[in-house]
């Protein structure tokens, strides 16, 4: 039996490189699967949570962060694909309308 | 018992023809308009008349005669209703109100008739009426305080009627601003009355009152109450130090000073005093104040009127010196004489003002007595009513005003508050009015024609305007034999009415005294309007040359009183421009705009700095708005771990 520290130790530096693909990385589609490792590395958690505790509720919740995931990347991926064609670009450093 | 279960309806009917008219009466015709004003008043008199004869029918017990309608203000223990009462001196009061009030009304149909604003004239009027029947009627002082302010409102109104005159308009706030002070002390007064007494009602303040001892020590809580309710009498009745206003008020069409500034309004205060006589009386300081102050005016009014040229004004400072006999009379503990002076003045006073609309009208608007002369002729009714109302105010036998000012001299003689020198003050001023009343009939109405043929041709004013002369005039003539029967050793049928009030007639010691006494007494006041007649016929119509080369040759005295002793300039550089001084430069520029306005500005501009310096954190790069989100988790988090740890 493989210690819950281990998954979570793993989770934590999955969830940590996620972050720092996405405050750092300046394309848009490396930012997008940032998001996606930080998404997988709380499923992860919560898996390893829900058979350390004996308890179905995380697991559910597992399928629930892949649906999200699933139409966040529908629609994140549209949004990508117009700012592609506007801009000629996926540097998000040139998308800097949102502001006063 | 009908009007006397329902008393609200004597003010109601006239606030109703002044909403009538105000609100509806656009496009309506001079006739409709004329018919809702003089309808309600009329009503209004008709139900006054019809009071008196309920009244008649109550017993002893029922007067004071209260009749309490809503509560109008309970906060804490203080309740204030809409409390009516009636008792003698109402009566008089209501009666002199309605009826010389409508009477001025049916002349206004004819002097205003070529008026522009005349819906708006009436609407005014009807409204004053309204305040002033409030103020007469109140059974509690807040109730007469509504009805105080409100014919202040009316005055302020109808003396800026004119509003596209400047003199007029600003005479209306200067009446406004001078009878704010005398208010102030006013309210002052009503304060102190409601912490001494816990009540502002009529009944239980003067049953508590007259419970306490006589203040003979000339101070304490009665005394002052007393005083400060003089400040405000002197603001309203136009007496020394604040009678400034009144004269300046003749900028108001005519009939605005018979009504308001010569027959009720200005009374007001000397109604007042004569309705709280119960504190007064046991406030000798206060006594001898009212009396002084009354006297003084009424002297100090009757110098200035000597030498007036403008009509107008003589009978304005005439006003003034009949008010400070009032409050003598009140002063020296002759409240009936007061109000009996009150009540003859309303009829005489008034028939003068609107006799002087009707020399006004005559001569297209002219008002300097020195371009008048030899009207008799031209002019004969109004001439008529002029000669009956100038012999009242002269004092001469058997006119009203004979019999009102010798009650009042009688007590300043030999009353319970009795003080020669007053007496012999009144005297002079008796011979004093009688001089310049005299003085004003025979410039206007004698001697040689002085104004242009050929640009005035003097004529007589429309019968509107006549018949109120002439009833006033039969008033003037007899509205005093009341007191006759006194000069014979009977009773005064007038001080005996209001004994109710003031409690034993105050001339029953004069009675005892003997009539070749009364008689001598009498006689002098008498003696004094003779001097004064001879002196004015023998200066303006036997030697029309003298008054000048006497102008001339006393040109000291003479600019004294034609510059009104400069009281208005001493007020102006004492009082009002030191406050004008102090409101531009320390409220306006200092404290307005230095330091409110420098508060609020700061406050905007240090919220405009910040948002500034905050505004660059939104960069618009979403890579520096992540890595705020990520600082912020990682901040959360430290603090729940921190938490639960």
């Amino acid at each position: 039996m493989v210690p819950i520290s281990y998954y979570l130790t793993l989770s934590a530096i999955l969830f940590g490189l996620g972050v720092v693909g996405f405050v750092f990385k300046r394309n848009i589609i490396t930012i997008f699967m940032a998001i996606e490792l930080m998404l997988n590395a709380v499923n992860l958690a919560f898996v390893a949570f829900s058979r350390a505790l004996g308890q179905l509720q995380g697991q559910v919740f597992v399928f629930f962060v892949i649906v999200v995931a699933a139409a966040e990347a529908a629609v994140g991926l549209g949004i990508v694909i117009l700012i592609a064609r506007n801009r000629q670009s996926l540097n998000v450093e040139r998308v800097n309308l949102l502001k006063l | 018992m009908f009007v006397l279960e329902h008393l609200w309806i004597i003010p109601l009917l006239p606030l109703l023809g002044a909403a009538t008219n105000g609100i509806f009466g656009r496009g309506w015709s001079r006739a409709a308009t004329n018919s809702v004003a003089l309808g309600t008043t009329g009503l209004s008199f008709l139900a006054a008349v019809e009071m008196v004869r309920e009244f008649a029918g109550l017993d002893a017990t029922q007067i004071p005669w209260v009749h309490s309608y809503f509560t109008w203000i309970a906060a804490g223990t203080f309740r204030a209703d809409y409390a009516l009462q009636v008792d003698a001196l109402t009566i008089v009061m209501l009666l002199v109100v309605t009826g010389v009030g409508w009477l001025i009304h049916l002349y206004s149909t004819g002097y205003m008739a070529d008026d522009a604003g005349y819906r708006r004239f009436f609407s005014y009027l009807n409204l004053f009426m309204f305040f002033m029947l409030t103020l007469v009627l109140a059974a509690n002082y807040t109730l007469l305080f509504v009805g105080w302010e409100g014919v202040g409102l009316c005055s302020y109104l109808l003396i800026g009627f004119w509003f596209l005159k400047k003199t007029a308009t600003d005479a209306g706030d200067k009446a406004f601003w001078v009878n704010r002070i005398g208010d102030f002390g006013f309210l002052l007064g009503l304060f102190l009355l409601f912490r001494q007494f816990g009540t502002l009602d009529f009944a239980p303040v003067f049953q508590s009152a007259s419970a306490m001892p006589v203040e003979t020590a000339g101070h304490g809580v009665l005394t002052a109450i007393s005083l400060l309710l003089l400040a405000g009498a002197t603001g309203k009745s136009a007496q020394i130090p604040l009678y400034v206003w009144l004269p300046d008020a003749m900028e108001g069409p005519t009939p605005v000073s018979a009504l308001m500034h010569a027959a009720t309004m200005v009374t007001a205060g000397v109604y007042m005093i004569a309705r709280s006589h119960l504190l007064f009386l046991h406030a000798p300081a206060a006594m001898t104040t009212v009396a002084t102050i009354g006297m003084v005016t009424a002297f100090f009014a009757a110098t200035i009127a000597l030498v007036q040229t403008d009509f107008k004004k003589v009978l304005a400072y005439s006003t003034i010196s009949q008010l400070g006999y009032m409050f003598l009379g009140c002063g020296v503990g002759a409240f009936s004489a007061g109000v009996f002076h009150l009540m003859t003045h309303a009829f005489f006073k008034g028939l003068l003002f609107l006799g002087a609309g009707s020399v006004m009208h005559a001569m297209g608007g002219e008002q300097d007595m020195r371009r008048m002369g030899g009207l008799a002729k031209s002019i004969p009714w109004t001439y008529g009513c002029m000669l009956a109302a100038t012999l009242a105010i002269a004092g001469t036998p058997g006119f009203s005003g004979f019999f009102s000012k010798d009650a009042i001299l009688l007590a300043a003689h030999s009353g319970p508050y009795a003080n020669a020198p007053l007496y012999w003050l009144g005297i002079l001023t008796a011979g004093l009015t009688s001089f310049y009343m005299f003085r004003l009939l025979f410039l206007t109405f004698h001697g040689q024609a002085r104004y242009d043929h050929h640009s005035v041709h003097p004529h007589e004013s429309p019968p509107n305007m006549l018949v109120p002369l002439v009833v006033l005039a039969v008033l003037s003539v007899a509205g005093g034999w009341w007191a006759a029967p006194h000069l014979f050793g009977g009773t005064d049928l007038f001080a005996r009415f209001l004994g109710p009030v003031f409690g034993v007639p105050e001339t029953a010691a004069a009675n005892q005294a003997g009539s070749e006494l009364l008689a001598a007494l009498l006689g002098a006041p008498v003696i004094a309007g003779l001097l004064g007649f001879l002196l004015a016929w023998w200066l303006y119509i036997r030697r029309p040359e003298l008054p000048d080369r006497i102008a001339e040759s006393l040109s000291g005295p003479y600019r004294l009183l034609s510059g009104k002793y400069f009281i208005d300039e001493i007020y102006a550089a004492v009082i009002v421009r030191p406050l004008l001084w102090i409101s531009t430069r320390v409220l306006w520029q200092t404290v307005d705009e230095r330091v409110i306005d420098g508060t609020v500005n700061g406050i905007a501009r240090g919220s405009e700095e910040f948002g500034e310096r905050v505004r660059r954190l939104n960069s618009g790069n979403t890579r520096t708005y992540a890595t705020w989100v990520v600082l912020g988790a990682v901040l959360l988090t430290i603090v729940l771990v921190w938490m639960a740890g």
